[in-house]
C-alpha cells in the first residue's frame, strides 16, 4: 500500500484555510462568516493530526489538542449563534457591515 | 519659677478662641465684660511679672539679667536648625509687657462704652484678645523666628480690625493698604532673618546680642557689595522694621488705618504695633552697634526726616484722627533717631533708655489722645475739625485730660513726655548737631499741632450750634479710662528710668541737662504760644498764613503727594511694566506652547481616527496582512 505523503494533507488543509480566509472578509452573511470560520479552525486541526501522525508516530498530543479544538469550536458556535440570533431580534438582519457601530 | 509668665501670652489667645467660636450665642455686653476681665488678668499677671523681675529676681551683681522664662523646641527641621518657642524677661520686654497689657486693658474697657450697640461687638473683643495675644507674644520671643511668627499675627489682627467695618469700601480699602505695605516691607525683615541666621547658624537672641560671644565674630569678612553680611542683613531687618512702625518710606498705610474703631487706634496704631520697629532695633541693638554702625547712622537720619516730615503733614490736616497718626508716625521717629544715636552700655546708651522711655510714656499719652479722640468723635459724631469746636463746655472730663496729653506730648514739664523727649534730645546733642536741629524743630512743631488740634475742638468756635447736644455722661466705662490715662501721664515720667532699662543691662543715673532742657521746653512753649493766638479764638490769621505760605500749605495738606508717587510706582512702573510683560508671556508663551501642544494632539487624533471603522472585516484584514508580513519577515529575513 503506497502511503500518502505529508504534503497532500498540508496543501488540503492550505486550501481550506485559504478558502476560509476569502470567505471571512469576502463574505456578508454572519453565518456564512461563521462557516468560514470553522474552516479554518478545521484546516489547523487537520496539519495538528498530519504532524503528529509523520513526525512524532509514537506520542499522542498532537491528537489531543485536535480533540480540544473541536470542542472549543462547538462551544464557541453555540456562544457566536445565540450572539448572531440577539443581532437579529434587535436589527431584523444578519449583514455583517450592519453592525459597525462600535467605534470612536 | 517665672514660668507662669507663659499665662499672659496663652490667655489672651484662649479667650480669643472663646469669644471666637461662641458666635452669638452670647449677650454683647457678656462678650465684652469676659473679654476685659480676661485681659484684667493679663494685666495683673504682667504686673506680677515686672514686680518680681524687677525688684526680686532680675538683678545680678547689679547687672540687669535676660531671663529665659520658658523655652521649647516647636518645630526641629534639622539637628542646627529648629525653630523654638519661649518667654524671654529683659528690661525692655517686661517694660513692653506692662505697656501692652495696661494699654490694651484700658481700650477694652473704653470699648465697653464707645463700641456699645455695634453691630459685631463680640468679634470685636475677640479681635482685640488676638491682637493682643500677638502683641505680648512679640516681645516675650526669644529667637527671631518667633517675633516673626508673632509679627506676622499682629499684622493679621490689625488688618481685621482696621477692616471692622466691612462694609465700609474705605475701610475695606484701607486694611487692604495697610496689610500689603506691611507686608511688602516684612519680605526684606524675612530675607533679612534668613540671611542673619545662615551666617550665624542661629535664631536665639541670647546668642544673636552677645556682644562679647563668637556669633558676631563669625561673620567679620564676608562682604558684599561693600558692606558686610551683617549689616545687610540689619539693614533688610530694619526695613521690616520701618514697614510696621510707618518710618519714610513706608508711613503711608498708617493714616489710612485709621478708618479702624478709634480704640483700635489708640491700641494698635498709636501705643502698641507700630513701636514694634522700635522695640525690634533695641532688641538687636548689640548687633546694630558692634555689626552694623553705618546701619545705624542710616536708622538715625531715616528717623530724624521722618520726625519733621511728619510733623509738617500734622499741621494742616483736618481730620483730627490723621492729625494723631502723622504725630504718631513723628514720635515713633523720635524713638527710632534716639537709638540710632545711641551709643553702648551704662551712661553711654543714653539713647538707648530715652527711646524706651519715650516709647514708655508715648503709649500712655497717645493712647489717652486717642480715647479721647474718640470721646469726642463719639459725641459729635464726626472726625472732621469743622464740625468741632466749643466742646470745652460739653466734655469736661475729655477735655482736661485731653489738654494733659497736649502738654505732655508737647514736652511740657512735669508731664512724662517732657522727660522723656528731653533724654532724646540730649542724646542727640551729644551725638549730632545736625539730629539735635531737626528734632528740635520737630518739637516746635509737635507744640503747634497739638495745641491747634486741641483749640479747635475744644475751643474756636465756642458758639457753635449742635444738633444733638453732645455729652459725656460723668464717671463711665468711657471716661474712666481717661482719668487713668491722664493720671499716668502725670507720675510716670518721674519714673528713674535708666535704673531699669540700659543698653547692657548696667543701671545708672540720669541727669538733666539744663541747658537742652530749657531750650525744649522753650521751643514748645513758643509752639503753644503760636497756636493760641492762631487757633484760640476764630480769626483770620490760619487762613493769611495759608496764603502767605501757599506752596508750601499744598505739599503738606496733599502729605508731600507720597501716596500718588507710591501709586505711580505701583501702577505706572510695576503694573504696566513688570507685571504686564509678564503676565503676557505667561498668557501667550507659557500657554501659548502649552495650548499648542493639545492642539496638534486633537488634530493628529481626529485624522487617525477614520481608521476605526467598527466594520470587523476591515480589522480582520489587518490583522490578516499585519500577520502574513510577519511572517514573510521571519521566513525571508
Amino acid at each position: 500500500m503506497t502511503t500518502i505523503p505529508l504534503e497532500a494533507y498540508l496543501v488540503i488543509s492550505t486550501l481550506m484555510f485559504f478558502t476560509g480566509v476569502y470567505g471571512f472578509l469576502a463574505r456578508r452573511n454572519m453565518l456564512t462568516i461563521l462557516m468560514s470560520l470553522e474552516l479554518m479552525l478545521n484546516a489547523a486541526d487537520i496539519n495538528f493530526a498530519a504532524f503528529n501522525r509523520y513526525l512524532y508516530p509514537g506520542q499522542q498530543d498532537g491528537m489531543f489538542f485536535t480533540l480540544f479544538a473541536i470542542g472549543i469550536a462547538a462551544a464557541e458556535t453555540a456562544v457566536a449563534i445565540a450572539i448572531i440570533i440577539n443581532i437579529y431580534r434587535n436589527l431584523k438582519n444578519i449583514s455583517v457591515d450592519e453592525v459597525n457601530k462600535m467605534k470612536f | 519659677m517665672m514660668s507662669f509668665t507663659v499665662l499672659i501670652v496663652v490667655l489672651p489667645f484662649l479667650m480669643f478662641l472663646f469669644l471666637g467660636l461662641m458666635d452669638s450665642k452670647l449677650k454683647p455686653a457678656v462678650a465684652g465684660l469676659l473679654g476685659t476681665i480676661g485681659l484684667a488678668t493679663v494685666a495683673i499677671l504682667s504686673y506680677i511679672t515686672a514686680y518680681l523681675y524687677f525688684f526680686q529676681v532680675g538683678k545680678v551683681e547689679h547687672v540687669w539679667q535676660p531671663i529665659t522664662a520658658l523655652n521649647f523646641n516647636w518645630l526641629q527641621v534639622t539637628e542646627k536648625l529648629h525653630i523654638d518657642l519661649g518667654v524671654l524677661l529683659d528690661p525692655i520686654s517686661v517694660v513692653m509687657l506692662l505697656v501692652v497689657s495696661t494699654v490694651s486693658l484700658m481700650v477694652h474697657i473704653f470699648s465697653l462704652g464707645y463700641m456699645h450697640g455695634e453691630k459685631g461687638f463680640q468679634r470685636y473683643y475677640a479681635l482685640l484678645s488676638l491682637f493682643s495675644f500677638s502683641m505680648l507674644g512679640l516681645v516675650v520671643a526669644t529667637n527671631i523666628f518667633q517675633m516673626y511668627i508673632f509679627w506676622e499675627l499682629v499684622g493679621v489682627s490689625s488688618y481685621s480690625l482696621i477692616g471692622f467695618y466691612y462694609t465700609k469700601p474705605s475701610a475695606v480699602a484701607a486694611s487692604k493698604k495697610a496689610f500689603i505695605v506691611t507686608r511688602f516691607a516684612d519680605m526684606f525683615f524675612l530675607i533679612g532673618i534668613l540671611v542673619l541666621s545662615y551666617y550665624t547658624g542661629t535664631f536665639s537672641f541670647a546668642e544673636l546680642c552677645n556682644p562679647t560671644g563668637p556669633v558676631l565674630g563669625t561673620t567679620i569678612g564676608d562682604t558684599f557689595m561693600g558692606w558686610s553680611v551683617v549689616s545687610w542683613a540689619m539693614m533688610l531687618i530694619f526695613m521690616g522694621g520701618a514697614g510696621k512702625s510707618a518710618m519714610l518710606p513706608f508711613h503711608i498705610w498708617l493714616p489710612d488705618a485709621m478708618e479702624g474703631p478709634t480704640p483700635v487706634s489708640a491700641l494698635i496704631h498709636a501705643a502698641t504695633m507700630v513701636v514694634a520697629g522700635v522695640f525690634l532695633v533695641a532688641r538687636f541693638f548689640p548687633v546694630y552697634y558692634f555689626g552694623a554702625p553705618e546701619v545705624l547712622t542710616i536708622i538715625s537720619y531715616i528717623g530724624a526726616v521722618t520726625a519733621i516730615f511728619a510733623a509738617i503733614i500734622a499741621c494742616t490736616q483736618t481730620d483730627i484722627k490723621r492729625v494723631l497718626a502723622f504725630s504718631t508716625i513723628s514720635q515713633i521717629a523720635f524713638m527710632i533717631t534716639s537709638l540710632g544715636v545711641s551709643n553702648y552700655g551704662g551712661e553711654h546708651g543714653l539713647g538707648y533708655m530715652a527711646s524706651m522711655f519715650h516709647l514708655f510714656t508715648h503709649a500712655f499719652f497717645k493712647s489717652l489722645l486717642f480715647l479721647g479722640a474718640g470721646a469726642v468723635i463719639h459725641a459729635v459724631h464726626s472726625n472732621e475739625m469743622k464740625d468741632m469746636g466749643g466742646l470745652r463746655k460739653f466734655l469736661p472730663i475729655t477735655n482736661i485730660t485731653f489738654l494733659i496729653a497736649c502738654l505732655s506730648i508737647a514736652g511740657i514739664p512735669p508731664f512724662s513726655g517732657f522727660f522723656s523727649k528731653d533724654e532724646i534730645m540730649v542724646a542727640a546733642f551729644e551725638k549730632d548737631k545736625i539730629i539735635f536741629g531737626i528734632l528740635y524743630f520737630t518739637a516746635g512743631l509737635t507744640a503747634f499741632y497739638m495745641f491747634r488740634l486741641y483749640y479747635r475742638i475744644f475751643w474756636g468756635e465756642s458758639d457753635k450750634h449742635y444738633h444733638h447736644t453732645p455729652h459725656e455722661g460723668g464717671l463711665n466705662s468711657m471716661t474712666i479710662p481717661l482719668i487713668f490715662l491722664a493720671l499716668l501721664t502725670f507720675v510716670i515720667g518721674f519714673i528713674p528710668f535708666g535704673k531699669f532699662v540700659s543698653s547692657n543691662g548696667e543701671p545708672f543715673e540720669t541727669s538733666v541737662n539744663w541747658l537742652v532742657a530749657s531750650l525744649s521746653v522753650g521751643v514748645g512753649v513758643v509752639g503753644i504760644l503760636i497756636a493760641t493766638v492762631m487757633y484760640l479764638k476764630k480769626n483770620s490769621k490760619p487762613e493769611t498764613m495759608e496764603a502767605a505760605l501757599k506752596p508750601l500749605y499744598k505739599a503738606s495738606y496733599h502729605k508731600f503727594w507720597f501716596d500718588e508717587a507710591w501709586l505711580f510706582a505701583t501702577k505706572q512702573i510695576v503694573f504696566a511694566r513688570i507685571s504686564k510683560p509678564i503676565a503676557w508671556f505667561d498668557r501667550h508663551i507659557v500657554d501659548g506652547f502649552m495650548n499648542a501642544l493639545s492642539t496638534a494632539t486633537n488634530w493628529t487624533s481626529r485624522k487617525i481616527k477614520v481608521v476605526q471603522s467598527g466594520e470587523i472585516q476591515d480589522y480582520a484584514l489587518a490583522f490578516f496582512v499585519g500577520a502574513l508580513t510577519i511572517a514573510a519577515m521571519v521566513l525571508f529575513l
